[in-house]
């Protein structure tokens, strides 16, 4: 089947198999591999992405669903050379150590600063409740998402 | 080497930013499954359904048909192929027993999840397809998998042993000062816990790529592991290739936590594959094979017994463990609870000591490292046992506890179990955490709580560990029976423009080896740490290295790195003088440059002493070209980081829900290089040993089977379970390095599941409750609030 996308801005247009998950889509036949996988129940949010700016598991949807929308990717987020908001936050408050649930949890960040205004801690740690990490023990990550909350405005 | 060389840029001991982090973070960093590899083939593997069962056939016939499928294989097929069986690298006894253990089973499969045939295919869809019509015929023969059922021998995981115990390992140095501590003691504590098996669930899973060049018969493996060098010299003999043909990369490396410290089967298959297809094979594993085939930790019954004075002065420690092997033994599997031999008392000053495990054999996966590897569970029990103690004779736990401590000037200490602890302020560190929770605070809220009645109940658990890291020297080892060293190599070269290169035989998987090691060379060079590479993980360009595990890594591979910082220094400075013509004490370091003293317009920065040195126009006679230096630190002894915990948790009445509400941590794991980095480790470690108490088990069905999985039934904590975590810490240089460094990557597991164990039984203690099996699941706590034991329920 023919699908026709948006990644990160670039339009995308493949011949594929009606199976393919959109994650093995974006890896695979993009060629973004910073999109990661790290289960196969829709558990662990490492392959998270935004699809129309709304964070989704990319390996709970198939490739063609994703036809006619705009993927973003970890890829995606820095401009112009520039590390998006979030992922300064996350490397100024070591938010991170093997990197392997990263791009996910950046991308859910970004989808949860984007629909809340002001952010408590709880509220932090609920709305990353489907992305796990088991390195950091959370506690940078929710300090690093709680900082770029406080900069809202240059999250735009 | 002069001391006025040290520390001069002052880098270390600054929380800098990792330099590891942007490619990370902007997804360009690449794990083995990011990895191109033209023309790769992918194998999908065939799984035993059954804990225990006789092979009778293979068929392939099916998968063959499937377009796309280039080859399968059974185990009698790649046969072969082995040159020696998958490597147990530490015999803990002469006696001890080692079934073969092949990549694919060839007449018998021993525990769900163990690989029986092979499809190698175009891609890894097809792979997944062909796998599942792969045809086995099983005579499906009855599983072993409690434990203390095992060690009776009713049913045997491998008849041809005609035992399931693989070993026993004893060390008791003074049998009747034990008897005699028993025979006169005022209090005693009898305890048995039950170490529960985990799942390490790094959140990459296992990957591995194999690129051969048929035409020299050379391998380049890519996997997803701590321990390159380690698999290296493994898939040799393994594979009858030989060193010199072989290559392993561990590109960036998703978490190991000890689960990729390990030579795997999929690793040797993989490369068996490839040299016989003469093409690249890589497999992925997916989550629930993650769960099956990958080693699992803990899973130990512990017996553990104190003999006490009237004030509850601990005079004896008696342990009888029964430690789960799983079906075979992997890598390091028989040491695992060996390493938590000689600290089951803890850190407490206790003059008679008698240890004894038995390695049991059970159909379920092999278990080996995980963090923390055998100290989690000493720690486990000593503490848990403490508490037991301060019971009985009507103390606080804290009380208890400084009764017992190795006092500050004990050190260094010689233990009873033959150790020499080298540093430590126990009572110094029990103190700050009980500061820093408000101990005294939280005492009065539980006895409020308790006078109102309320049905949310208050627990507050104390945790005081020590532990033995760094795992050398390696005569050390050697009387261990263990097959390698436990040194560490580092080179350091300056390059002709005045940056450095270090080579590192460390293999960081998210413990920051770039940025720290970076920082100890720029620290020692007086230059920035950005102008420091820092090479790792690929045999190729550092050819020697023990990897990374067991919190060695600063301790070993920091301090060498920073010895060789120093050699290259002391080259430098020859240099320097003999340029300047001046005597080498004249010169002072500073900012990188080297300056006579008394006339600092007469100096030579570094960079242009590493251009001299590296056109070797005019170095003195004899001097070797080019500003390098290697070492290879073998340490005198392990270090010993040790610290104070405090859970305060709430445990609903109603419900039997435990909630953790405040963790507080106070640390002392010597010099820090870089605390940002400590930091994380210790709040990465404590949430594992916090889930250990609270939500994880992997469980097995009366067959064998494992039942949690997934992601969805093993229950990894995520953000919305913890809270933050409050930190302090003491520092107590290590007299063992140059450096006084210990390490960290473990004390949190070490010191959090009994930390929150206790504090559930604290919580728990107005209902009778003395004992709990982890995880503390609002069911058990639920029948433990209403008097119902594990017999009870159901
Ligand atoms: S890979 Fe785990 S949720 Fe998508
Ligand atoms: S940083 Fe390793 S899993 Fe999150």
């Amino acid at each position: 089947m023919r699908v026709r996308l948006s990644v990160n801005g670039a339009s995308q247009e493949h011949e594929v198999e009606p199976r393919l998950l959109l994650v093995h889509y974006l890896r695979e036949v993009v060629g973004l591999t910073g999109t990661n996988v790290g289960c196969d129940t829709s558990s662990c949010g490492a392959c998270t992405v935004l699809m129309d700016g709304e964070s989704i598991k990319s390996c709970t949807v198939l490739a063609v669903q994703a036809d006619g929308t705009e993927i973003t990717t970890i890829e995606g987020m820095a401009q112009d050379g520039a590390m998006h908001p979030i992922q300064e936050a996350f490397r100024e408050h070591h938010a991170l150590q093997c990197g392997y649930c990263t791009p996910g949890m950046v991308m859910a960040a970004a989808s949860l600063l984007k629909e809340h205004a002001d952010l408590t801690e709880a509220e932090v740690r609920e709305g990353l409740e489907g992305n796990l990490c088991r390195c950091t023990g959370y506690h940078n990550i929710v300090k690093a998402v709680l900082a770029a909350a406080g900069d809202r405005e240059a999250l735009v | 080497m002069t001391v006025a060389d040290a520390g001069v840029a002052g880098v270390v001991g600054t929380p800098m930013t990792r330099r590891e982090d942007p490619g990370l973070l902007s997804g360009e960093a690449r794990f083995v499954d990011d990895l191109v590899v033209p023309g790769a083939l992918h194998v999908g593997l065939v799984r035993s359904p059954h804990a225990n069962a006789r092979i009778r056939s293979v068929d392939t016939s099916a998968a063959m048909a499937l377009p796309g499928v280039v080859a399968a294989f059974s185990g009698a097929d790649l046969r072969d192929e082995w040159a020696q069986p998958l490597p147990c690298a530490w015999p803990v006894t002469p006696e001890m027993l080692n079934p073969a253990h092949l990549p694919l089973a060839v007449e018998h499969a021993r525990y769900a999840g163990d690989a029986v045939a092979a499809v190698v295919a175009e891609s890894a869809y097809v792979a997944e397809d062909a796998a599942a019509l792969v045809a086995v015929d099983y005579d499906v023969l009855p599983a072993v998998v409690d434990l203390e059922d095992a060690v009776a021998d009713r049913a045997l995981v491998h008849p041809e042993l005609s035992t399931n115990t693989a070993y026993t390992w004893e060390l008791t140095p003074e049998p009747e000062a034990v008897e005699r501590a028993f025979a006169e003691a005022v209090h005693t504590v009898s305890e048995r816990y039950v170490q529960q098996r985990l799942i390490p669930e790094a959140m990459e899973p296992r990957g591995v790529c194999v690129v051969p060049q048929p035409f020299g018969d050379e391998y380049t493996v890519y996997s997803a592991t701590q321990i390159p060098h380690i698999l290296k010299v493994m898939l040799g003999l393994s594979l009858g290739v030989a060193e010199t043909k072989l290559r392993v990369v561990a590109p960036a490396v998703g978490g190991g936590f000890g689960s990729k410290l390990n030579v795997y089967a999929e690793e040797l298959l993989c490369a068996a594959l490839a040299r016989r297809l003469k093409r690249p094979v890589r497999w992925n594993e997916d989550r629930t094979e993650n769960a099956q085939a990958t080693i699992q930790g803990r899973g130990q019954i512990q017996h553990i017994e104190l003999a006490a004075d009237g004030d509850g002065k601990i005079r004896a420690v008696r342990v009888r463990l029964l430690a789960d092997m799983g079906a075979y033994l992997q890598l390091v599997t028989p040491g695992i609870p060996l390493l938590g031999a000689f600290l089951y008392h803890g850190a407490y000053d206790v003059p008679a000591y008698s240890f004894v495990c038995t390695g049991v054999f059970t159909t379920k996966t092999p278990t080996d490292a995980y963090r923390g590897a055998g100290r989690p569970e000493a720690t486990y029990a000593i503490e848990r046992a403490i508490d037991a103690l301060a019971g009985k004779v009507g103390v606080d736990p804290a009380e208890i506890r400084r009764r017992n401590f190795i006092p500050r000037e004990a050190f260094p200490y010689s233990s009873a179990p033959g150790l020499v602890f080298d540093s430590g302020d126990y009572e110094g560190s029990l103190g700050k955490a009980l500061d820093l929770a408000g101990y005294d605070d939280l005492r009065a809220e539980q006895r409020a709580r308790r006078a109102r009645g309320s049905t949310r109940h208050l627990g507050v658990g104390l945790s005081s560990y020590v532990e033995m890291c760094g795992l050398a020297p390696s005569r050390v080892l050697a009387s261990l029976n263990y097959s390698a060293g436990g040194w560490e190599a580092a080179t350091v070269r300056i390059l002709p423009t005045g940056t450095a290169q270090v080579v590192t035989g460390t293999s960081p998987h998210g413990q920051g080896h770039v940025t720290s090691w970076s920082m100890i060379v720029a620290d020692k060079l007086g230059i920035s740490p950005d102008e420091v590479e820092v090479l790792h993980s690929d045999t190729a360009v550092a050819p020697h290295g023990m990897d990374t595990y067991g919190s060695r890594s600063v301790s070993v591979g920091g301090t060498a790195v920073f010895l060789a910082a120093e050699r290259v220094l002391t080259k430098a400075r020859t240099i320097a003088a003999h340029q300047l013509e001046v005597a080498e004490e004249d010169l002072e370091l500073s900012g990188g440059t080297f300056a006579v003293r008394g006339s600092p317009e007469r100096s030579m920065a570094l960079a242009t002493i590493a251009f001299e040195a590296f056109t070797a126009h005019n170095l003195p006679d004899g001097l070797e070209p080019t500003l390098e230096a290697s070492v290879t630190w073998d340490p005198p002894n392990f270090t010993f980081p040790f610290g104070t915990h405090v859970a305060v948790v709430e445990v609903d009445e109603e419900t039997g829900r435990v909630d953790l509400v405040r963790y507080v941590a106070v640390d002392d794991c010597g010099e820090q290089v870089n605390p940002l980095i400590v930091e994380g480790q210790v709040h990465g470690g404590i949430v594992q040993g916090v889930a250990q108490a609270l939500w994880e088990e992997a469980v097995y069905d009366q067959d064998g089977n494992l039942l949690t999985t997934t992601l969805t039934d093993y229950l990894v904590p995520s953000a919305a379970e913890v809270p933050s975590i409050e930190v302090g810490r003491t520092v107590t240089p290590s007299p063992t390095n140059p450096m006084g460094v210990k390490g960290v990557g473990e004390t949190g597991t070490i010191a959090a599941t009994p930390a929150v164990m206790n504090a559930v039984i604290d919580a728990l203690a107005p209902f009778g409750v003395r004992d709990l099996d982890m995880p503390a699941t609002p069911e058990r706590v639920w029948h433990a609030i209403r008097g119902i034991g594990q017999e009870g329920r159901q």
